[in-house]
């Protein structure tokens, strides 16, 4: 592999709702091509930490770089822009309820590119094909499993061809082979689309499966405490609190081998 | 040999080679991302010679850059030669092209997934109308039977909701609309005032007006206001809520805990508006008395005593009670449409928007269907 080219950087960045501190000073670099994981025990703040890279939520402090430009200094226009090259696919899918899943993934093809009515159904249906719906573009949200409509989530993010695609939590509410499936799903795309990857996950299984970077988040310092490829941080990492996390509080450091 | 003439260097290109030893060869050149123009797959096919030598290859070493546009066209022309008989190997694509399409490919078509949308006869159509109409009928009807043994249970003291959860509703469907009941009673008893007193002034009995407006808003429009901006306010709202409740499965929640939603849910709503509708309406009915004297008085030249004097020799106490029956079942059925709507909502954002619309349609109708048949029976009844 060649030399590792930074996608997202990450800069002093602090989170807070009003005057509550989610986490502070957090510093770490996504690579192009990286299967980045975002983890840490529930409540300490890494759904807010996507929120934040993906551009819901501006930080109370600190910046967030996408390929070198600050995502909330830059003009409205190239935020926009630099919106278009990300995909998200949140927790439970949020497909829009009214709309079937071939209209829910043709809605921003047809809103950013000039392609024909044919081309769109055609992408519609190759992206439904790659989840492994091909034929439900007719049907609505309501009418599929959970599971199903995770995978139409996902294609959906991926509908305009992403640099980046966001996971929140991709393999809660999924049966352990669909959710290896999903995993399966997630390296095969980012080989074929070479797209860089953001997981939020504290699925252990999932995090060693595919994950190649990471950052630990710790709700009681309110900081990074780890960051790095999940095995190395589980076989390495002296810290007590990232080996409880990571072996499910079976281990501790001392006891590792 | 291009199929777009205007092509230029960085355009996408696929230039066709038939070799009678090796078998046709695509060559791809220039940018094929979707921002740009393909080429027409139909204009290629039709360049394949009759008889096929061998597997179609793909030479892409020349191609610039490629999304999901490409992999399209490729499904695309390889559908195409299916029909003719031809194969296509797709090892000189791209890596990525080539793992989308294993992907895409790696999970067969659902057999019976695909929807054909067949359009039906007038008759299939009918049918289907009038057995909506007969399941919808047998709904109503459910839902109350279940109000009714709700409310009994109730009456025998056995009935579980919360009392916090009543006194709530009531401040909502009471004193919480008592601004929006006030400005339009204002206005109601003022515009009836205004119509009243320019054909009352042609007789020169604009002290009328007092009459007019005092037994039309006690009888009729005090009651009939006050409940269509209670459809439009605290119906809408019921539906909304219990049809949000339906979508997150709490309504569900309710049901595996053993607690009948509709006593738990819809009773309070439903006692908090009855019991709040006749207070409303005589609310409703005093402000709009209070509309028509400031124009008798300030229009008309009547004087204040005069106009309180005409008005209570003109209404009855009779008057006053029927306004507030009617009022009493107006707030009635507000409360069973919008609870019904909302309880039987679909699981879905759109399905929450549609029971609060068909919530507020099916109250309003139902109060001006009610009020002209209880119009009715009190000229029936002489009263």
């Amino acid at each position: 592999m060649s030399a590792p080219v930074p996608h997202i950087e990450v800069q002093d960045l602090t989170m807070a709702y009003g005057d509550f501190v989610i986490q502070r000073d957090l510093n770490f670099t996504i690579n192009r091509g990286d299967i980045f994981i975002i983890m840490g025990g529930s409540g300490c703040g890494k759904s807010t930490l996507l929120r934040h890279l993906v551009g819901l939520k501006s930080p109370a402090r600190g910046r967030v770089l996408y390929q070198g430009v600050d995502f909330w200094q830059t003009g409205d226009k190239q935020r926009r822009t630099l919106m278009q090259r990300i995909g998200v696919l949140y927790q439970s899918g949020a497909l829009w309820s009214s709309m079937t899943l071939a209209e829910n993934i043709a809605l921003p093809l047809g809103e950013y590119t000039d392609l024909s009515e044919r081309e769109i159904g055609e992408i519609v249906s190759l992206k439904l094909a790659l989840v492994g719906l091909a034929g439900f573009e007719a049907y609505y949200p309501s009418e599929i499993s959970g599971g199903m409509r995770k995978r139409a989530g996902l294609a959906r993010a991926m509908a305009l061809d992403p640099d980046v695609l966001f996971f929140d939590e991709p393999s809660a509410g999924l049966d352990p082979i669909s959710a290896r499936l999903l995993d399966e799903l997630i390296l095969e795309l980012r080989d074929s689309l070479g797209a860089t990857i953001v997981v939020v996950t504290h699925e252990l299984a999932s995090m060693f499966a595919i994950g190649n970077n990471s950052v630990f988040l710790d709700p009681e310092t309110k900081t990074q405490i780890a960051g790095g490829n999940p095995v190395t941080l589980l076989n390495e990492s002296a810290d007590p609190r990232v080996i409880r996390f990571l072996t499910r509080g079976e281990r501790t450091a001392e006891e590792r081998r | 040999m291009p199929t777009d003439p205007e092509i230029s260097s960085q355009a996408a290109a696929a230039e066709l080679k038939i070799d009678d030893l090796q078998g046709p060869l695509i060559r791809f050149s220039g940018n094929w991302e979707s921002s740009g123009r393909l080429p027409a797959v139909d204009a290629l096919v039709r360049q394949f010679p009759d008889r096929a030598a061998g597997e179609l290859r793909f030479d892409s070493s020349a191609i610039a850059a490629w999304d999901s546009l490409f992999v399209t066209w490729i499904l695309r022309l390889t559908e195409a030669l299916q029909t003719r008989g031809i194969g296509v190997a797709y090892d000189g694509l791209p890596e990525g092209v080539q793992g989308l399409i294993a992907l895409a490919r790696a999970v067969p078509e659902r057999k019976g997934a695909r929807r054909i949308s067949e359009t039906e006869g007038w008759l299939t159509r009918i049918g289907r109308r009038v057995q909506g109409l007969l399941d919808d009928t047998r709904r109503l009807l459910a839902f109350l039977g279940e109000v009714s043994l709700a409310f009994a249970r109730m009456l025998t003291g056995r009935a579980r909701f919360r009392r916090s959860d009543l006194a709530l509703f009531i401040q909502q469907t009471g004193v919480d609309a008592l601004p929006i009941v006030s400005l339009i009673s204002v206005l109601v008893g003022l515009i009836l005032a205004f119509i009243g007193a320019l054909q009352l002034a042609l007789f020169g009995a604009q002290v009328y007006i007092a009459n007019l407006v005092g037994i039309a808003m006690v009888r009729e429009m005090g009651a009939m206001m006050a409940a269509i901006i209670m459809a439009g306010r605290t119906g809408a709202a019921f539906s909304a809520q219990l049809g949000t409740m339906q979508v997150n499965e709490e309504i569900d929640a309710f049901k595996t805990l053993g607690i009948d939603p509709v006593e738990f849910l819809v009773l309070p709503r439903l006692l908090a508006l009855t019991l709040m509708m006749p207070l409303l309406c005589i609310y409703a009915d005093l402000l709009g008395i209070v509309g028509g004297m400031l124009v008798g008085i300030g229009l008309f030249d009547i004087s204040p005593t005069q106009y309180i004097e005409q008005t209570v020799s003109a209404v009855t106490l009779t008057d006053i009670g029927v306004g507030m029956v009617k009022s009493v079942v107006f707030g009635l059925l507000i409360a069973l449409a919008g609870c019904m709507k909302g309880i039987q909502c679909g699981r879905s954002a759109s399905a929450v928007g549609e029971a609060a619309t068909s919530a507020v349609v099916a109250a309003i109708v139902a109060i001006v269907v009610s009020d002209a048949i209880m119009t009715l029976i009190a000229n029936a009844l002489g009263v």
